[in-house]
C-alpha cells in the first residue's frame, strides 16, 4: 500500500475515533451524570431556579440537539464557561498547558536515556546476579505505590533536608526548570523508568539472538559496538513507538506530581474539576488528551513504518 | 485381547499447570503469600479480625511500642471537659447554651461514666484519633483487595464476552467492539477513571468497584479477541460445528476453556493495576468513602502525619501494600510460565 493511501486511511480511522470519544464523554456527563442542575443551583433551590439552570445550560433542549452542540464546542475549540470559575475553559487549558509540558519533556527524555541504558546493561548481562538483581528490585519497587515514593521524596529531600524547594512555581520557564521543576521530574522519573526498563529490556533481547548479531561477532567486532549500534539500531524501532505511545501514559503520571507539588498544570486541574464537578472542564480535558493520543499514535505508525523498510503496515 | 492404547487418561491441563506452578520455588511462595492475604481478607469480611479499627484506642499518635519507653496505659477522668467556662471565653456574657450543658452535666453525674483509659503506645501505632494503625491496616487491606478483586472479576467478565463476540463472529460485531476499545483506549487510563469519577456523584466501595470494572476491561478484550480470531477456524472447533453444535456452545464450551489461561493471568494482572488505582483514588478522595478505610485513605493521612515525624501509618500501609502487589506481581509471571502450552516440554 502506499504511504499516502496509508495515511489517508490511519487519519479517517483517527477521526472516527475521535468522534466516538466526542460520544463517549457526551453520553459520560449528558446522560449518566444526572442532572447537573442539581449540582449547580444547590441544596436549597427551588424547582424555578434548576429550569433556570436547565435553560441556561441548553439542558432541556433534545438529546440529539444537545450533542450537536457538542460536536460544534469541539470543532469551534470553544467549550464554554468553567461551572466553578468561570473562566472559558479553553483559556484554562491554554494556561495550563505549559507548566505541563515543563514537567513533561524533561521527564520524557531523561527517562528514555536512562531507561534505554541500564535496559542494554542488563541485556548484555543477562542471566548474571545483576540482571536478577535488577529484576528482583524493580519487581518490588514497582509494587509500591508511586504516591509513596512521591510522598518520602518530597518529604526528605525537600522538607528534611532542604535541597528542593517543597513547592511553588513560578513565571519563568528558565527558573521553573532550574528550581521547581527539578525533585517532581526526578521522583517521575524514578517512578516511571522501572517498567520501561523491562520493556526495553525484552525488546533489546528480541535482537540480540538474531543472524546478524552473530554475524558481527563472526566479523570479530567489540561487545560494545554490537550492543550500542547493531543491537541498538534494531531495537530502537519498537522503543521509539513506545515513547511516543507512552507520553499520554506519563501526562497522566504527572498528575499526582502537579498536585503534591502544586504546580499549575493539567493534571492538577483535572483533579480540581473532579472535586469540584466542574463538567465542562472536564469534558473539554478529555477530548483534548484524547486528541493528543491520536495525533501521537498516528505518528508512533508513520513513525515505525519511516524507520523500518520492512514494515508495511496492512 | 491385546490392548492396544492406554486406558490412562492424560492429565488434566489445570492440575498439570498447578503442579509446575508448584514445582517453581517463587510461584510456590508467592501462591502462598497471596492465598494467606485471601484469608485474611475473608476473615475480616467475617468480622473475626479488624472489626474495631474505628475505635479510638490509644493516645493521640500512640507510637509503635519498641520505640516507646512510657508506662503503657493512661487513664483520663471522665467529664472533664463539662464545664467549659474554663474552655472558652464569654467576656461577661451569659453563655447561651448553659441550661443544655447544665442538663447534660446533670445526666453525667445521673449516669457516672467509667474513667476511659488508653493506650500509651500500640504494636503498630495509632492514628491522629488514637485508631490502632494495625486494626486499620486489617481492615484497609479488605478494602484494597476486595475493591481490587470485584473489580478485576467484573472487568475480566466484560471483556472476555466482548472479546469471545468479536474475536469469534467477526466482521460487523468486530469493527463495532474494535472501535469501542479504539475509543476507550485512546483516553489515558488515569484520566478516564477520574471522568467517569466525576460522573458518578455517590462515593462508596460499589461506585468505586464499577468505575475501574467498567473502564479496566480493555486489556482482557484484546487478548481474548486475538485467542478466539486464531481458534475459530481450528479443527476442533469446525468439528464440533460439523457435529451440529450451535455457535453458542462452540464459543463457551469449546473454546473458552482453551483460551482460559489468557483470562487468569490477564485477571491477575488486572487485579494489580486495579489495587493501584484504588488506591490513587482513594488518596484523592474518589474512593472509599470517609466511613471506610483503604489503602489509598491511609496513605492520605500518613502524608499529612509524616510532617510531624509520624511515620508509622505510613510504613505499615505501604510494607502491607508491597509485599500483596509483589507477590502477585511474582504470581502472575509464575501463572503464565505455568500455563504457557509451549513450555510444555
Amino acid at each position: 500500500m502506499s504511504g499516502l493511501l496509508f495515511l489517508v486511511r490511519r487519519l479517517g480511522q483517527a477521526l472516527l475515533t475521535l468522534l466516538g470519544v466526542i460520544l463517549l464523554v457526551f453520553v459520560l456527563f449528558n446522560w449518566v451524570g444526572g442532572d447537573p442542575a442539581l449540582i449547580l443551583a444547590g441544596k436549597m433551590a427551588s424547582a424555578q431556579d434548576l429550569a433556570n439552570v436547565r435553560h441556561q445550560l441548553g439542558l432541556d433542549r433534545p438529546l440529539w440537539q444537545q450533542f450537536l452542540d457538542f460536536v460544534g464546542q469541539v470543532l469551534r475549540g470553544d467549550y464554554g464557561e468553567s461551572w466553578a470559575t468561570h473562566e472559558p475553559v479553553s483559556a484554562i487549558f491554554r494556561s495550563r498547558l505549559g507548566p505541563s509540558l515543563t514537567l513533561l519533556i524533561p521527564m520524557l527524555v531523561l527517562e528514555t536515556l536512562v531507561a534505554v541504558t541500564v535496559a542494554l546493561l542488563v541485556a548484555a548481562l543477562r542471566g548474571s546476579w545483576l540482571d536478577q538483581g535488577v529484576r528482583m528490585v524493580s519487581t518490588v519497587a514497582m509494587s509500591i505505590s508511586l504516591l509513596v515514593y512521591i510522598i518520602v521524596g518530597q518529604y526528605v529531600f525537600a522538607y528534611l533536608w532542604g535541597w528542593f524547594p517543597v513547592k511553588g512555581w513560578g513565571d519563568s520557564v528558565l527558573t521553573n526548570l532550574r528550581v521547581y521543576a527539578l525533585l517532581p521530574v526526578l521522583l517521575g522519573l524514578f517512578v516511571s523508568v522501572a517498567p520501561s526498563i523491562r520493556l526495553y529490556r525484552s525488546f533489546i533481547l528480541e535482537e540480540i539472538d538474531q543472524d546478524f548479531v552473530r554475524t558481527a561477532r563472526a566479523k570479530g567486532l567489540s561487545e560494545t559496538r554490537i550492543l550500542f549500534v547493531h543491537v541498538l539500531r534494531n531495537a530502537a524501532i519498537p522503543i521509539v513507538t513506545n515513547v511516543l505511545m507512552g507520553l499520554p501514559g506519563l501526562l497522566t503520571g504527572a498528575f499526582l506530581l502537579e498536585r503534591f507539588f502544586a504546580i499549575p498544570g493539567i493534571g492538577r486541574e483535572i483533579i480540581l474539576a473532579v472535586e469540584r464537578s466542574d463538567f465542562p472542564l472536564i469534558k473539554a480535558i478529555t477530548v483534548y488528551v484524547a486528541m493528543a493520543t491520536l495525533a501521537v499514535n498516528l505518528l508512533g505508525d508513520l513513525c515505525y513504518r519511516w524507520l523500518d523498510p520492512r514494515v508495511r503496515l496492512e | 485381547m491385546t490392548q492396544i492404547y492406554s486406558l490412562k487418561r492424560s492429565e488434566n491441563a489445570w492440575s498439570l499447570a498447578l503442579r509446575r506452578l508448584w514445582r517453581d520455588p517463587v510461584g510456590r511462595f508467592s501462591l502462598g503469600v497471596v492465598m494467606g492475604y485471601l484469608v485474611l481478607v475473608g476473615m475480616v469480611l467475617a468480622g473475626w479480625l479488624g472489626a474495631r479499627w474505628n475505635d479510638p484506642v490509644a493516645v493521640n499518635y500512640a507510637p509503635p511500642t519498641w520505640c516507646a519507653t512510657a508506662a503503657n496505659r493512661v487513664t483520663l477522668p471522665a467529664g472533664e471537659a463539662w464545664d467549659r467556662s474554663s474552655v472558652i471565653p464569654l467576656y461577661g456574657w451569659t453563655d447561651p447554651l448553659e441550661p443544655l450543658w447544665s442538663e447534660a452535666r446533670a445526666a453525667a453525674q445521673r449516669i457516672q461514666p467509667e474513667p476511659v483509659s488508653y493506650r500509651l503506645t500500640l504494636f503498630f501505632g495509632a492514628d491522629k484519633w488514637g485508631r490502632d494503625v494495625g486494626q486499620k491496616v486489617l481492615k484497609g487491606t479488605q478494602t484494597s483487595v476486595w475493591v481490587g478483586l470485584v473489580a478485576a472479576f467484573l472487568a475480566t467478565f466484560i471483556g472476555t464476552v466482548l472479546g469471545a463476540l468479536a474475536g469469534y463472529y467477526g466482521r460487523g460485531v468486530d469493527d463495532l467492539l474494535n472501535g469501542f476499545y479504539g475509543v476507550l483506549t485512546s483516553i489515558p487510563y488515569l484520566l478516564l477513571v477520574f471522568a467517569v469519577a466525576a460522573v458518578f456523584q455517590q462515593k462508596g466501595v460499589g461506585t468505586l468497584i464499577l468505575i475501574l470494572g467498567l473502564t479496566g476491561w480493555t486489556g482482557v478484550f484484546r487478548l481474548v479477541r486475538a485467542e478466539y480470531l486464531k481458534h475459530r477456524t481450528r479443527e476442533y472447533v469446525l468439528a464440533a460445528g460439523a457435529l451440529g453444535a450451535s455457535h453458542g456452545r462452540r464459543v463457551w464450551v469449546h473454546i473458552l476453556p482453551n483460551v482460559s489461561h489468557v483470562i487468569l493471568v490477564q485477571f491477575s494482572q488486572n487485579l494489580v493495576g486495579f489495587i493501584k488505582s484504588e488506591v490513587i483514588l482513594s488518596f484523592l478522595g474518589f474512593g472509599v468513602p470517609v466511613s471506610s478505610v483503604s489503602w489509598g485513605s491511609m496513605l492520605n493521612e500518613a502524608q499529612n502525619e509524616l510532617i510531624l515525624g509520624k511515620w508509622w501509618q505510613l510504613g505499615v500501609t505501604t510494607v502491607a501494600m508491597a509485599i500483596f502487589v509483589t507477590a502477585l506481581s511474582l504470581l502472575t509471571d509464575a501463572l503464565r510460565d505455568a500455563l504457557d502450552p509451549r513450555l510444555n516440554s
